[in-house]
């Protein structure tokens, strides 16, 4: 019923994911550390200040432009990179090993959900790096998802088995989907927005957060990035919330019943609705809407954990 | 007072309230999840509020337990309602006429907007205009001329995207009424249906029913009629004891069959509930029935199989109680001394330590149970309701109900008790937990999540942006064209996309 070997090598190749992911923050790290504050600084700046009431951009001491070879400090965030991609390759394998043990999708408990969550964020970041200069905050994303991987390959972990009757349904495969995928794109958004009020805090007093707010992007790219992100993430959060009441209702009787799991994702559903409120609300833009996405996470990741382990409801089962 | 009400109704439709009543709503409902409810385990609030004192009764006071029908729950959607409804009102209008007016007027300057470009082309006016038209197909767009014999184009796109934030919004404000109806007009109601064909539930009533909880305008009357019988049970469980299959094998009748007198079969699983005519029909659990046969000493047999109920979610250790009436004694005085109460645990699979019955899988491998047979007076006679499940305890410690052998039993075996009272285990049956739901607002339900999807979708996809191309000929017969562009919802991306559609307005670089 279940292929041991698969579920070994499965295993295996989830343990070499998480060294990997070390391996790419540390190198992330160096580039973040050591890298020279950008010019692009004085650039995002100026962004950042069309239309607000201008402090001029002469004051922002300039960097001395860079030539085109790459400093050191570079090129170990392209490694970085680089093996963030190999993490994801692995990680992948993994889950797919996983599933063709088990013959079935591989999201079935917390191990498995947690894993696939991991995977879709650091996509999404790879995807990101792609279309905003943040490659050097990688580590930044990266240390959620190893402490995240760590926890669900030791404390959370679980054998490989087939499912309960309960589980054994399309819906599942389509609901815990979307949670999956709305949840690791959170995380993005999540962090996204902490980075932009250390930046924020930074741009307003240079005596705040020193040595890390002036190697971070300007505060408008952060925005952008959390504020992207969590557009293509809400919508899908929601389908599968819909998906789930689809399933509820042919599963427990109802498409709604207040479980535990259904409290804490409406919770966060409407935070997050709340946040994008906030982006057309005077007086909420930035450091508030900032907040509230941060709280989005919260409760994304509250759910994940506190009502799967602590609380007793319908959607326990996830941990067996 | 007017200007009182109309500063109220500003206050409460404007973006700050519904944000702040966004929160509200997410913070009063989390305490439903940190705290138990009634709705989902009555007797975890007991436990709970008994175990916390005065500050458990405060909770319970205001509501704690019952979050999602509290007063301020509802305060808190009712005032979203009405803030949703006050805000959708005048954004309908606003865009309907927003349809009808044309795309702004081209800017003076344009070198102001956020995206511009000048160039001078060796085209005619007409084939600027002509070439821009093309390039902006699928944009909202007039041409105007100005005084100084400038033409210009305005035009404009992602209208949808305020056609999917109004259809979110209203499909909202539709999911809520519909919930709505749903808590008036529907039920659920549980019962326990032995699983050997023996025995029938009709849905007539509300006393066919174990537990009944209706809508608000649901009084039990006018339920829609089916009956249905569950033929056999089949269970699977894997050798670790997990469980990999249920089915429960229903005969049933519909309305229509009730007339006709025919039977259709369902096989009814964990995720396939049976639909039947606005009702829906639910597995919800199982369980085990011991057989019990009494010999009185006048030689007369009655033989019960009560329901037990599970212990043990793993491995099926139940627990009950058996009643049984003495036959053939009119006394009631005499009868009250001679009740008997099979009572005490069942093993599916009997694993002993000792004389200690414990279960060891959940399926029927080898059935014992150990029982302690009391007699005397049951208490069922008093008018106070009993559990199917206990005896009264209270007739123990009165000394009215006295346990007169204690005995482990496998199937076929027998107790003798002193009067000559024989209490033999025939055997086991199963039995299945049903639940029967009706909510005749579900589809409407499914309906606006499905609008509320599309609208969030087209809301949050979809881009406004603004464009103008004003055309000037120059002195030497060439054409000086001018465009500018500005994005009216979230700026990142349009960069690119202008710098493309000013290329094709003004015919490739030059
Ligand atoms: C029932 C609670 C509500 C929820 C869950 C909700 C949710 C949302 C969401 C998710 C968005 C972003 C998507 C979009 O732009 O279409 C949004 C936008 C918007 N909502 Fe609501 N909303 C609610 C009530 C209200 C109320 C009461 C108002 C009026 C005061 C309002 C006014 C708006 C406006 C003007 C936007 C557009 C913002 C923009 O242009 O980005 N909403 N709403």
């Amino acid at each position: 019923m279940v292929n041991e070997t698969l579920a070994r090598f499965g295993d295996w190749t989830y343990g070499a994911t998480v060294v990997v992911y070390v391996f790419a923050m540390a190198f992330a790290l160096i580039e973040q550390a050591f890298g020279k504050a950008k010019p692009r600084r004085a650039v995002a700046r100026q962004l950042a200040t069309v239309g607000g009431p201008s402090t001029s951009v002469e004051e922002v001491p300039a960097v001395e432009a860079r030539p085109a070879e790459r400093t050191r400090s570079e090129r170990f965030g392209r490694m970085g990179a680089a093996l963030m991609v190999l993490g994801a390759l692995l990680h992948f394998t993994s889950l797919v090993l996983r599933g063709l043990a088990v013959g079935r999708v591989p999201w079935g408990n917390m191990y498995e959900y947690m894993s696939a969550v991991s995977l879709v964020a650091v996509v999404t970041w790879i995807v990101l790096m792609k279309k905003f200069p943040v490659r050097r905050l990688s580590a930044f994303v990266l240390l959620p998802i190893v402490i995240l991987m760590f926890l669900g390959g030791t404390v959370l972990y679980s054998e490989a088995a087939p499912l309960q009757p309960a589980l054994r349904s399309y819906w599942l495969i389509v609901h815990v989907a979307a949670a999956i995928i709305a949840s690791g794109l959170f995380l993005v958004p999540g962090v996204a927005s902490v980075l932009y009020l250390i930046r924020n805090r930074y741009d307003h007093d240079q005596a705040k957060f020193v040595r890390l707010g002036e190697r971070l992007p300007g505060a408008d790219v952060l925005d952008r990035v959390a504020y992207r992100t969590t557009i293509i993430a809400f919508p899908i959060f929601t389908f599968g919330v819909i998906c789930g009441g689809i399933w509820a209702e042919a599963a427990w009787g109802r498409f709604w019943g207040w479980d535990p799991k259904e409290t804490v994702a409406f919770v966060a559903w409407v935070i997050y609705a709340a946040y994008l409120h906030s982006r057309a609300t005077a007086g909420w833009r930035g450091g508030k809407a900032a907040w509230i996405n941060i709280l989005g996470f919260a409760a994304t990741v509250f759910n994940l954990f506190f009502v799967n382990l602590v609380t007793v409801g319908l959607h326990s089962y996830a941990n067996g | 007072m007017v200007p009182f009400l109309r500063n109220t109704w500003r206050g409460l439709t404007s973006m700050r309230t519904a944000l702040i009543l966004l929160f509200l709503l997410a913070l009063a409902a989390l305490p439903g999840a940190l705290l138990p409810q009634r709705t989902l385990n009555a007797n975890k609030v007991a436990d709970y509020i008994a175990e916390h004192g005065w500050w458990g009764r405060l909770l319970d006071r205001l509501q704690f337990f019952n979050v999602y029908a509290s007063v301020w729950f509802s305060a808190i959607y009712i005032l979203l309602m009405i803030s949703l409804v006050g805000c959708l009102l005048p954004r309908t209008l606003e865009y309907a006429r927003a349809l009808r007016t044309k795309p702004v007027l081209t800017p003076r300057n344009l070198s102001r907007m956020p995206h511009h470009s000048e160039s001078t082309v060796d085209k005619t006016p007409d084939e600027v205009i002509a070439q821009a038209t093309r390039a902006l197909s699928g944009w909202r767009k007039t041409e105007r001329e100005e005084e100084n014999g400038a033409r210009t184009i305005s035009a404009e796109r992602g209208y949808l995207r305020e056609t999917g934030n109004l259809v979110f919004h209203f499909a909202m404000l539709g999911l809520i009424i519909a919930l709505a109806v749903g808590k008036l007009f529907g039920y659920e109601g549980q019962v326990i249906v032995k699983a050997d064909g023996s025995q029938e539930f009709c849905n007539s009533g509300v006393l066919g029913y174990d537990s009944f909880q209706p809508g608000l305008r649901v009084d039990g009357t006018d339920l829609t009629p089916f009956c249905l019988k569950v033929a056999s049970f089949d269970v699977n469980f894997l050798p670790t004891g997990q469980p990999d299959l249920f089915r429960a094998n229903l005969e049933y009748q519909s309305e229509k069959d009730l007339d006709t007198g025919t039977w259709q079969t369902y096989g009814l699983e964990v995720n396939s509930p049976l639909r039947t005519d606005g009702d829906r029909v639910y597995l919800l659990g199982h369980g085990y029935a011991p057989v019990f046969t009494v010999t009185f000493p006048n030689g007369e047999k009655r033989t019960m199989d009560t329901q037990w109920r599970p212990v043990d979610q793993v491995t099926f250790l139940s627990e009950g109680a058996t009643k049984f009436d003495p036959p053939g004694i009119t006394d009631s005085e005499e009868r009250r001394t001679k009740q008997i109460a099979v009572t005490g645990v069942f093993a599916p699979t009997a694993q002993l330590h000792g004389s200690l019955l414990n279960s060891s899988f959940p399926d029927l491998r080898d059935p014992m149970v150990a029982v302690d047979v009391m007699r005397g007076d049951l208490g069922i006679d008093n008018g106070r309701g009993q559990s199917i499940f206990t005896i009264d305890q209270s007739m123990v410690d009165d000394g009215r109900l006295k346990r007169v052998a204690r005995e482990n039993l496998s199937v076929g075996g027998e107790v003798k008790l002193d009067d000559g009272t024989v209490v033999r285990f025939d055997g086991v049956k199963r039995w299945v937990y049903l639940q029967v739901s009706h909510d005749p607002a579900q589809v409407w339900v499914l309906v606006f999540a499905i609008a509320i999807i599309l609208g969030i979708g087209a809301s949050l996809i979809i881009k406004r942006r603004r464009l103008w191309v004003r055309v000037v000929p120059a002195a030497d017969g060439r054409t000086v064209v001018e465009v500018g562009g500005l994005a009216r919802t979230d700026q990142a991306g349009y960069g690119e996309e202008f710098e493309r559609l000013s290329g094709a307005v003004t015919g490739g670089k030059n």
